[in-house]
């Protein structure tokens, strides 16, 4: 860990990747979160935290674009997501991996296929070629031999791993993982954690996590930022590591101890 | 079964006892004015559930809590001490005694907390040092976090002008993306012309499987019946004429202008539509659908086109094969009740019959076709983030399929009469 701590000294010198503007998401007349601005820069691992139903999912979705901000804009490097028209949005998208909660594979095809999807609409690839490819994949999380398996057929751990192979699959620049530990046991989620750092290190990608599993998002983190539920925006940013020690802000405080800070007194939440 | 007993129980008139002049007794105890001998949960019959309510010096009520408290039917409620509190003079503390309680769980916890609520209400102490420590402890636990501010669902009622208004803007809403969806996918076929469309022939290829060859058995059945049933219809008629042979033309015609695409599009809704719907429904629910997007894969052209084009292949297909059964199921009763010779009854039908008859059928079934996938596509992309959802995706699919087919069949009988055809 002590490496990765070296690495990010290094990144935060580096350019801004995404910058998040005034942002404001809304169900309808509901307004979910407002005046949210931040900075996520190149090779970042960036953690989207807060309590449970808050708005870290939904914030995902925004950054994914799948739903459209109510109010404030979304730039990834110079290109204004939020105003970009099809052909520059579908440009970005190509860049953009995804893995979600439930891993999303596409069920009625193979995990093969689910990889190869990807590469087999974006480049001009021969099947044998697309076959090899996907293997590879799929052999970096670990699963060699399950190519021809379906989704049904395998474990919630093993598809969020699959997921994971098609979500790199075209060696994208940004990637989310939505709740990547979510249903995963503690060794699971462990070795997800060094695969992300793993893909970091190795394809020099963003990272944008939702989490909100402490031992997750202090071992992956070097940049966060704090969704609040009760004032509807957030309430810090930076470095959960630094956070957990400089932070004077009782919720953020509460949330990163556990609950346990002040005096180890258990505090309900 | 002790079920009938319960209401017994509590609306019994509560037996005042007095003792002493200060100290009297409310009593409730069936065993003691009925004789009714002890429901079967406990093993010696005397220690049933019981609360017996005691007032000592007039200002405090002692609650005796007795017997085994567990879940099930049957349960003491609150109200017997509601009851009290409103009909006497009020006490200033309830307190509680539990030497004769034999067992617990959470239907005691409800019935304290209901007491609590009561106390609280009325101002009154609720004294909890005669219950034993684990009880206390979890009463304590449900009310260590106070109700949340505005979590609780407040039922209102919206004046019948906003309801209309609301129902309103929701059809429009519904209306306009209806349109989208349309528009969307007029778009996505324009992409099939000028060949950029992106989908796997491996599911156009599987969804003409489901939606052609699978569906020949269904479609055999219902429209063998259907010809069986119009010529039962028309040979009751016919036969006052002596002219039972037309029950060949009757049905030949039927069949092939109206029934044929009819029957096969009621079947086809009823069992691609609803898949559909449920199939797109259930990816969207998994976020299949989001992964597509999110991968600049158009969900329209990906999902939505195999599925239009192979219903529009299939139905014209499907509807012949349906006007030939119909044909059959005519002549099954035409050569079993009406004693005419199959040939002549073939002979009859094919001198009834005409190409326009036919193309007019096939089209129409055609048109059935493209409105069912859309119908069944567009619910599932309506489908809501449940498990619910997607069933209602499916009911409304069929509903709405059907709907728009019969709506169909309308505009085309209007049409054809227009023209003369």
């Amino acid at each position: 860990m002590a490496e990765t701590g070296g690495q990010v000294a290094q990144s935060s010198m580096a350019e801004p990747h995404i910058i998040v503007r005034d942002l404001t998401m809304a169900y309808g007349s509901f307004v979910l979160m407002r005046d949210l601005n931040f900075t996520v820069r190149h090779g970042d691992i960036f953690i989207i935290m807060g309590g449970s139903g808050c708005g870290k999912s939904t914030l995902l979705r925004h950054l994914i674009g799948l739903v459209e901000p109510a109010k404030g804009e979304i730039l990834y490097g110079n290109v204004n997501f939020t105003k970009a028209d099809e052909s520059q949005r579908a440009v970005l998208l190509r860049r953009f991996g995804v893995l979600y909660q439930g891993g999303a594979l596409w069920s009625s095809m193979t995990l093969a296929e689910n990889v190869a999807l990807p590469l087999a609409e974006f480049t001009d690839l021969t099947p044998p070629q697309l076959r090899e490819i996907a293997s590879l994949k799929l052999a970096l999380v670990g699963l060699k031999g399950f190519e021809d398996f379906y989704p049904s057929q395998i474990s919630g751990g093993m598809q969020k791993r699959a997921g994971l192979a098609r979500a790199v699959a075209l060696d994208p620049e940004v990637l989310f993982f939505d709740e990547p530990s979510a249903g995963l046991d503690p060794i699971s989620s462990r070795l997800l954690d060094d695969l992300i750092l793993e893909i970091r290190a190795s394809l020099g990608a963003t990272i944008v996590v939702v989490t909100h599993e402490l031992a997750s998002l202090f071992a992956i983190g070097n940049n966060s930022v704090f969704l609040d539920a009760e004032s509807r925006t957030m309430i810090a940013s930076g470095d959960p590591k630094v956070l957990l020690e400089t932070s004077t802000n009782p919720t953020v405080r509460k949330f990163l101890t556990r609950g346990e800070d002040q005096n180890g007194a258990h505090v309900h939440a | 079964m002790n079920n009938g007993h319960s209401s017994l129980r509590h609306e019994r008139p509560v037996k005042t006892l007095y003792h002493y002049g200060a100290i009297y007794k409310v009593r409730q105890n069936r065993n003691h004015d009925s004789g009714m001998s002890a429901p079967g949960s406990d093993p010696d019959g005397r220690m049933q559930r019981a609360v017996v309510l005691e007032r000592k010096n007039g200002s405090n009520l002692l609650v005796h809590l007795r017997g085994k408290w567990q879940l099930g039917h049957d349960m003491p409620s609150s109200s017997i001490v509601a009851k009290e509190l409103s009909a006497q003079a009020k006490p200033v503390r309830i307190g509680f005694e539990t030497s004769e309680l034999t067992g617990w769980d959470s239907a005691l916890i409800s019935f304290l907390v209901e007491t609590y609520d009561l106390c609280q209400a009325h101002g009154i102490e609720h004294d909890r040092s005669g219950l034993p420590a684990g009880i206390r402890r979890l009463v304590e636990l449900a009310e260590a976090v106070p109700e949340k501010q505005g979590a609780r669902a407040v039922p209102k009622r919206i004046p019948f002008f906003e309801r209309v208004g609301d129902l309103a803007i929701d059809y429009v809403s519904a209306i306009t993306h209806s349109l989208g969806f349309i528009g969307d996918t007029a778009v996505a076929l324009s992409g099939l012309v000028r060949r950029t469309a992106r989908y796997r022939t491996v599911d156009l290829m599987q969804n003409i499987s489901d939606c052609g060859p699978s569906a020949v058995g269904i479609v055999t059945l219902i429209s063998f019946l259907v010809g069986v049933i119009l010529a039962f219809m028309g040979a009751v008629q016919l036969q006052q004429f002596g002219a039972s042979i037309y029950v060949a033309d009757l049905v030949g015609i039927g069949m092939l202008r109206e029934m044929g695409a009819m029957m096969t599009a009621i079947i086809m809704s009823g069992r691609t539509g609803a898949a559909f719907a449920a199939q797109i429904g259930t990816m969207k629910v998994t976020q299949e659908v989001d992964a597509l997007t999110t991968m600049g894969i158009s969900p329209f052209q990906f999902l939505v086109l195999p599925r239009v084009i192979a219903l529009v292949l299939m139905m014209p297909l499907l509807c012949l094969f349906s006007d030939l059964m119909g044909i059959l199921g005519g002549a099954f009763v035409g050569v079993g009740m009406l004693g005419l010779s199959f040939t002549n009854y073939m002979r009859e039908t094919i001198h009834a019959l005409s190409l326009t008859n036919l193309a007019l059928g096939v089209i129409k079934a055609t048109a059935y076709g493209a409105l069912i996938a859309m119908a069944g596509c567009l619910r599932g992309f309506q489908c809501g983030n449940s498990s619910s959802a997607v069933g209602d995706a499916a009911t409304r699919a069929v509903v709405s399929s059907i709907v728009l087919v019969v709506v169909a069949c309308g505009l085309f009988a209007f049409v054809t009469n227009l023209l003369g055809i």
